[in-house]
């Protein structure tokens, strides 16, 4: 590995991906949205703690048992952020898509992947390179939204064990080591998909589905079908570690001089 | 410098397979301009990507700048130059930016000084700051042929260079190519332009999956047709055929008007019993000259034979 190269690459990427307006409103404007959108509901249920009493009595069962001590209104509260959890995990997901769509698909219609692949650069580097520029800014734009989230929760929060429970394990984990993992998978998936098609919002969209599931646990949450707890991020954990050194071989095996000049069209 | 044996590419397999380059066996030596002439679809991309690393041969061996392909994949690139059959720059980025980019994944030492030179070479550098994007065609391809010469490569690579240019744009590529001939670069050229083949090559191969004929233009045309000497009369050429066919060394006579066209292997030892036997026989001569076939009867005679 040469890190020289890879840096180069991934400067170049930068350099050429963000003259996009798309893409750059996707990595800029969407974390924002995602963090100030969490903040607005928190702002707007802050509401007197004997009406939030009363509402307690919608929440799952199980989500109550998770409470455990709090106020009723906080616990009505963590449970609104549990939803919001998952938009923090969303943005790790669709903004590599959009970066990588662009990158893959802009290098495939100009021609550009030819004279690149001709250097001595080897295709391990190359999809390193392809894969962290695109994964960085993802996981960057999570972490500063986050950051900002957790700067303003308390400001509009009820208690401070709103606080407290975003900090927490669970927390952390999905932010700093799910987001990063789910980033790795969208980046992977993404090229996989670019390499496929000829146009980059195609690409965007068949790329899109990877982001069902996470719908899907939304819904589920909502329905009280099941609540995100740290077990739960464990488990997830371990699956995306395993889905992501899995789309990593296949990657790899795509990823190859001859493959990209001759099957990439 | 570039050394192929029983070279070959087939893509896919079974009744669908296409065989692209079948058993080349090719020497280019060091300094050597080469021309690889053929038509459409012929396989000079599929040799020259071969050449590069870029795909793997079905079968063969090669050896470019001493290195072997298939063992040395990454040192072969780091020493040959490539311009491929289309420039493949970054538009949104600067002419300037493209450059820095492969200097620094080649390695380069110094890569702002390298950057310069190639940029003033070409004439680019006045616009080293506008995007690639903005450039005319010519500019592009300058600047891509900038981009292969950065590492200072032995061997270079060039698919196409001409191709899809004005005249102009053209002539100054192909006088920069002359260039780098002189300072003993090794090039292997595809091409299609067979005037320019003739110019600045020092041998061609002509070539349609598999190699048909190489050999110094000259010798080509020479092998293939004999040489020609055309003599003007001031009177009708009809009368005076005989007498030239009746010398041993004269293969063919054809009169027309005044001039009779004469095929002969060596017009420097025989032209001179030529003018004398005419002269003997009546003849008013007015000139004597050389009548060259084109590279491109040569070419299209040698790619028709091949069906
Ligand atoms: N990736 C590929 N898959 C299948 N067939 C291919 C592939 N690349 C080239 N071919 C076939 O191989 C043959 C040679 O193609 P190649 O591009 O090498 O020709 P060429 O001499 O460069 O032609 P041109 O003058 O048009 O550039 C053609 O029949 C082409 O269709
Ligand atoms: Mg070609």
């Amino acid at each position: 590995m040469n890190l020289q190269r890879i840096r180069t690459v991934i400067a170049k990427e930068w350099a050429e991906v963000f003259k996009n307006k798309l893409v750059l409103f996707t990595v800029g404007f969407l974390p924002l949205v995602f963090t100030a959108l969490p903040l607005g509901i928190l702002y707007a249920t802050r509401g007197d703690p004997e009406q939030m009493a009363s509402e307690m009595s919608d929440l799952p069962a199980q989500f109550m048992a998770l409470c455990g001590d709090i106020s009723a209104s906080e616990c009505m509260q963590v449970f609104i952020l549990n939803q919001f959890l998952l938009l923090f995990m969303m943005m790790p997901l669709i903004i590599p898509i959009s970066i990588a769509a662009y990158s893959i698909v802009g290098e495939k219609t100009t021609h550009s992947l030819e004279p690149l692949l001709a250097t001595p650069i080897s295709t391990v580097e190359l999809l390193t390179a392809k894969s962290l520029a695109a994964a960085i800014p993802a996981v960057l734009a999570t972490w500063l939204g986050f950051a900002i989230f957790v700067v303003g929760a308390p400001l509009v929060s009820t208690g401070p064990s709103v606080l407290r429970y975003i900090l927490g394990p669970m927390w952390l984990l999905a932010v700093f080591g799910l987001g990063p993992l789910m980033a790795i998978m969208a980046v992977n998936f993404a090229i996989m998909v670019s390499s496929r098609v000829t146009d980059p919002r195609v690409a965007e969209q068949m790329a899109a589905v990877i982001i069902v599931p996470l719908l899907a646990i939304m819904f589920a949450q909502i329905g009280g079908l099941l609540v995100l707890n740290l077990t739960f991020m464990l488990i997830a954990a371990v699956v995306l570690l395993v889905a992501d050194a899995a789309l990593i071989v296949v990657g790899a095996r795509l990823f190859q001089r001859e493959t990209i000049l001759t099957k990439w069209k | 410098m570039i050394h192929a044996e029983q070279l070959s590419k087939t893509f896919g397999d079974g009744p669908n397979a296409i065989t692209a380059v079948d058993r080349l066996s090719l020497d280019v030596a060091e300094g050597e301009v080469f021309g690889f002439l053929g038509p459409n679809g012929a396989g000079k991309t599929t040799t020259v990507r071969m050449l590069t690393t870029l795909i793997g041969p079905s079968g063969g061996r090669a050896t470019v700048n001493g290195l072997t392909l298939g063992r040395d994949d990454a040192a072969i690139r780091q020493s040959v130059g490539v311009l491929t059959e289309t420039p493949g720059l970054y538009d949104r980025l600067s002419a300037e930016r493209n450059l820095t980019i492969y200097a620094r994944l080649y390695d380069v030492a110094d890569v702002p000084g390298q950057v310069r030179k190639y940029l003033q070479m070409l004439g680019l550098w006045e616009r080293r700051q506008d995007e690639a994007g903005s450039f005319s065609k010519g500019m592009r391809q300058k600047l891509a042929l900038a981009r292969a010469l950065l590492h200072e490569p032995r061997v270079l690579f060039l698919d196409e260079p001409t191709s899809a240019l004005d005249p102009e744009a053209a002539k100054l590529v192909r006088d920069f190519i002359e260039e780098l001939r002189g300072a003993g670069r090794t090039i292997f050229m595809c091409t299609h332009n067979l005037d320019e083949a003739d110019r600045l090559c020092d041998r061609i191969g002509i070539f349609k999956t598999r190699l048909i004929m190489v050999d110094s233009p000259a010798n080509i045309r020479q092998q293939l047709y004999g040489r020609r000497v055309v003599v003007h009369l001031a009177q009708a050429a009809e009368g005076l055929a005989a007498e030239a066919r009746a010398l041993p060394f004269v293969k063919e006579v054809q009169a027309v008007d005044n001039k009779l066209v004469v095929t002969l292997d060596d017009p420097e030892a025989n032209d001179p019993a030529l003018v004398r036997r005419l002269v003997e026989a009546g003849a008013a001569i007015q000139f004597v000259g050389e009548l060259r076939h084109s590279l491109e009867d040569v070419y299209l005679r040698l790619i028709e034979a091949q069906g």
